[in-house]
């Protein structure tokens, strides 16, 4: 047993949380803004899996990878004005709307793909993200490797945690989504627009989902794959109830299922040769059912998620 | 008002805000048709109608909701477009709306700095908290300013809505309805931050159905009737509620009738009853008899316990402890089925949820308590055409205006679907009758109408509860008058003996030996 718990908690078991972590981080920071704003972005799954394929093909084609970030962030911003039309301009079902993004977006970006590439035999590949080691820091122990050494990307979640909780609680902005978030008439007769701030807010939501899905093409997996999302965007619409709608409790949330995954990775790796792999699979599913059980009995929802506002209604 | 006018034009300033020709259609309806509206500085303007009168569409045109068909707004003079409620805020109007328009998870102060820009890209706390002073200062109005709004009273609520007008320097104040969830004690505070703001030069628009407010604060009255202004009243005081009354509802008006109280058997008793919390205020060792031939009246205000009473009566709400006996027999389950089928005839607060269901046809909501009955259904299957001849026959007796008893029960308005709410239960003779507010929001026509209905079923030997926070309401309707106050029943007087005054001391929980 002792032996499997060194194998398990070596100096790279804190560094492939962070890595599995951060894309978490992106895309439930995004939905969160979203839900804030009162708007359910459903759209999650597709929307990350589109922005990895333009990422993908941005980096493949003009040889730089952050050329490919960029066009992922510009496909998440568009897609989540595409759920803003439908959801927040035209007042249609969050939850229809959401399910239709995520369909069309994943259908585009097979399709696109295909288009692009055709059908390879080895599907082709980029030379993804190298760690960047932050001078100083990077030479503490165990801490050091694990955390201040990784992508640029990586640094750029950890930074957007505490920023995301500054726009959200300290601007004129982030007040105006948690109010229309709450009670959207008080919005409006306070002079504010209700459309103009849920489609800000679901834009920004959709950009970071972009960058979840740029640093799973190039930093995860240097590839793009059909299967290079599998439910992370599911996830992280978890993740945000398990989180409460805040920022750093959302972080947190990601942090804890990326632990889990980490650890059903290195136990699968252990051979624990009776206990099928699927059994491991499952795991940092079942810990978010649970954890969501517990935890989302407390959790209270923006008032005005899931609904429309329309200005001339009583 | 003529030679007022003429007389010093000269010399007084330029109205705050008027409003000139001013009309608005909603289809074939016309709301509005050519009203003149003007408030002075240091005005004090009611304005008063019945439901449906164009009250609430004029003052959400001054406030940018909607958009006037024809008419002009003129604030200090000149002619102004007000397209949104940050027009109107501009142009110095503030309102505080009948429906606060709070978010309440948010804090006092978030909840003002809402639509205000930042200093330097940052919500700008500091200044807020100087001019939260001066307003402090100014008309001795006061928040905690990091509460959540959920943690205020109703009353602290509208305080902060009236601040949230003046932080953003509104000239004009709207209040629509203010003193409606208001206990007697409060409305004393809110008129006397309303005067302060007079002498300062602000201009306020008061509407309320409640005339004797009206008088006492007023200076001058406009009355709508029908989308048009059916008269203006320059001296408030000298004019008595019941002109003002009949000038709003255009006849006259009589009292109803309430013969001599001749209570029988105890059709309702609680008996030590407590509650848990269920987002409410509990009960607490209520114990209250009602017997039969007898309207007993429940006052408080808002939230001391009176929905978990009216809750408890209706069956949907479980006692922790206590005991409840509807004619003379013991309820054990406390589900509706159960209580109705003892005889308790319910008028819920909320007609929309938990009175009718709006989406469906009038017919099936004015069945749905009975819906299982023999009457209406027999071997698993409805009898459709007994459900709608029961309707047509209801509609008719009770005159609910509608197209017909398949219109869906939402379209119709408040006083029609109290109709129909009243129809439905007292069609089957209910020994007790449990009614919450059974005329908020009706005009004096419609509340009419109801008062009649439960002075008929009073001489019919129903045991009836009222429960209401119209204290006029009560005086007139009620033979016993039971004050709560967090919970508890904290006295209970005879109609006789009872006045506004007396009833609000105990319902601010200061006359508690009473």
């Amino acid at each position: 047993m002792s032996a499997v718990l060194e194998q398990v908690f070596q100096v790279g078991f804190l560094a492939a949380i962070i890595r599995i972590g951060t894309p978490l981080a992106f895309a439930t920071l995004g939905e969160m803004f979203s839900e804030r704003a009162g708007v359910l972005n459903l759209g999650i799954e597709g929307i990350m899996l589109l922005a990895a394929m333009a990422g993908f093909t941005g980096a493949y084609f003009s040889g730089s990878l952050w050329i490919g970030v960029l066009a992922a962030i510009a496909v998440g911003a568009l897609m989540g004005a595409l759920h803003a039309l439908f959801t927040v301009v035209l007042g249609l079902s969050q939850h229809v709307c959401g399910i239709g993004v995520t369909l069309f977006a994943s259908g585009l970006a097979y399709f696109l793909y295909r288009l692009v590439f055709g059908q390879q035999s080895v599907p082709p590949s980029i030379k993804g993200f190298e760690p960047v080691p932050i001078p100083v820091l990077s030479d503490i122990p165990i801490l050091g490797p694990a955390v201040f050494n990784q992508f640029t990307l990586v640094y750029m979640a950890i930074l957007a945690v505490p920023i995301a909780a500054f726009i959200l609680y300290r601007t004129p902005w982030g007040l105006s989504v948690r109010m229309v978030g709450e009670n959207p008439r008080a919005a409006d007769s306070a002079g504010v627009s209700v459309v103009s701030t849920r489609f800000q807010a679901v834009v920004l939501g959709g950009s970071l989902m972009g960058l979840a899905g740029a640093f799973l093409v190039m930093a995860q997996f240097n590839a793009f794959t059909f299967g290079v999302v599998s439910g992370r965007g599911w996830v992280a619409i978890a993740l945000v109830v398990f989180g409460r709608w805040d920022p750093w409790r959302s972080a947190g949330a990601a942090l804890l299922f990326a632990f889990v995954d980490a650890l059903q990775l290195r136990l699968q790796a252990a051979g624990l040769g009776h206990i099928p792999y699927e059994a491991f699979l499952m795991l940092p599913f079942v810990l978010t059912i649970v954890a969501m059980a517990f935890m989302s009995r407390n959790a209270v929802a923006p008032s005005a998620l899931l609904k429309p506002f329309r200005r001339e209604e009583r | 008002m003529l030679g007022f006018q003429l007389g010093l034009s000269v010399t007084t300033p330029p109205p705050l805000i008027e409003m000139r020709g001013i009309s608005k259609s909603f289809g074939p309806v016309k709301a509005n048709e050519a009203v003149d509206l003007a408030v002075a500085p240091g005005e004090i303007l009611g304005l008063l109608g019945e439901n449906g009168a164009g009250k609430t569409t004029l003052m959400n045109i001054l406030f940018g909701v909607y958009q006037p068909d024809a008419g002009d707004i003129l604030a200090n003079g000149t002619r102004v477009s007000i397209r949104n409620s940050a027009d109107a805020l501009a142009a110095g109007i503030g309102m505080v709306h009948q429906h606060f328009h709070l978010a309440s998870r948010l804090t006092v102060l978030e909840n003002l700095l809402i639509g205000i820009p930042g200093k330097s890209g940052r919500l700008d706390r500091a200044g807020a908290l100087v001019r939260l002073d001066e307003i402090a200062a100014n008309y001795g109005l006061r928040l905690d300013p990091d509460q959540p709004v959920s943690a205020l009273s109703i009353g602290e609520q509208q305080r902060l809505e009236i601040i949230k007008a003046l932080f953003r320097r509104a000239r004009l104040l709207i209040l629509d309805e203010p003193t409606a969830v208001l206990a007697p004690s409060e409305v004393d505070g809110l008129f006397a931050a309303l005067r302060a703001m007079t002498t300062q030069g602000l201009g306020i628009i008061f509407i309320s159905h409640k005339l004797n407010e009206v008088r006492a604060l007023t200076h001058r009255c406009v009355v709508l009737r029908h989308g048009r202004v059916a008269g203006r009243v320059d001296v408030p005081a000298e004019t008595t509620a019941l002109e003002m009354a009949q000038l709003m509802c255009g006849h006259e008006i009589v009292p109803p009738e309430r013969g001599p109280s001749v209570p029988g058997a105890t059709v309702l008793s609680l008996d030590a009853v407590s509650t848990a919390g269920h987002g409410g205020m509990p009960l607490r060792e209520v114990t209250l008899s009602v017997r039969e031939g007898e309207i007993v009246g429940i006052a408080g205000v808002s939230g001391n316990g009176q929905r978990a009473l009216a809750d408890v009566v209706s069956g949907m709400l479980k006692p922790q402890s206590g005991m409840m006996e509807i004619a003379g027999k013991r309820v054990a389950a406390f589900t509706p089925r159960e209580v109705q089928a003892l005889g308790l005839g319910r008028i819920p607060e909320d007609r929309m949820t938990t009175g009718l269901v709006t989406n469906l046809p009038l017919a099936d909501s004015m069945v749905l308590p009975r819906i299982g009955t023999e009457a209406f259904s027999a071997k698993g299957l409805l009898k459709p055409g007994a459900i709608v001849a029961f309707a047509e026959a209801q509609i008719e007796a009770y005159d609910i205006r509608c197209p017909g008893p398949m219109v869906r029960a939402g379209a119709l308005s408040g006083g029609n679907l109290q109709k129909a709410l009243l129809a439905r239960e007292l069609a089957f003779d209910p020994k007790v009758l449990i009614a919450a507010q059974p005329t908020r929001g009706l005009d004096i026509g419609a509340a009419r109408f109801v008062h009649e209905k439960f002075l008929a079923l009073r001489a019919k030997r129903c045991g009836i509860v009222v429960v209401s926070e119209d204290l006029e309401e009560l005086l007139v309707l009620s033979d016993r008058i039971v004050v709560m106050y967090e919970g508890r029943i904290v006295g209970v007087l005879d109609a006789a003996d009872a006045s506004v005054s007396r009833l609000g001391l105990l319902m601010s929980g200061a006359g508690g030996n009473a």
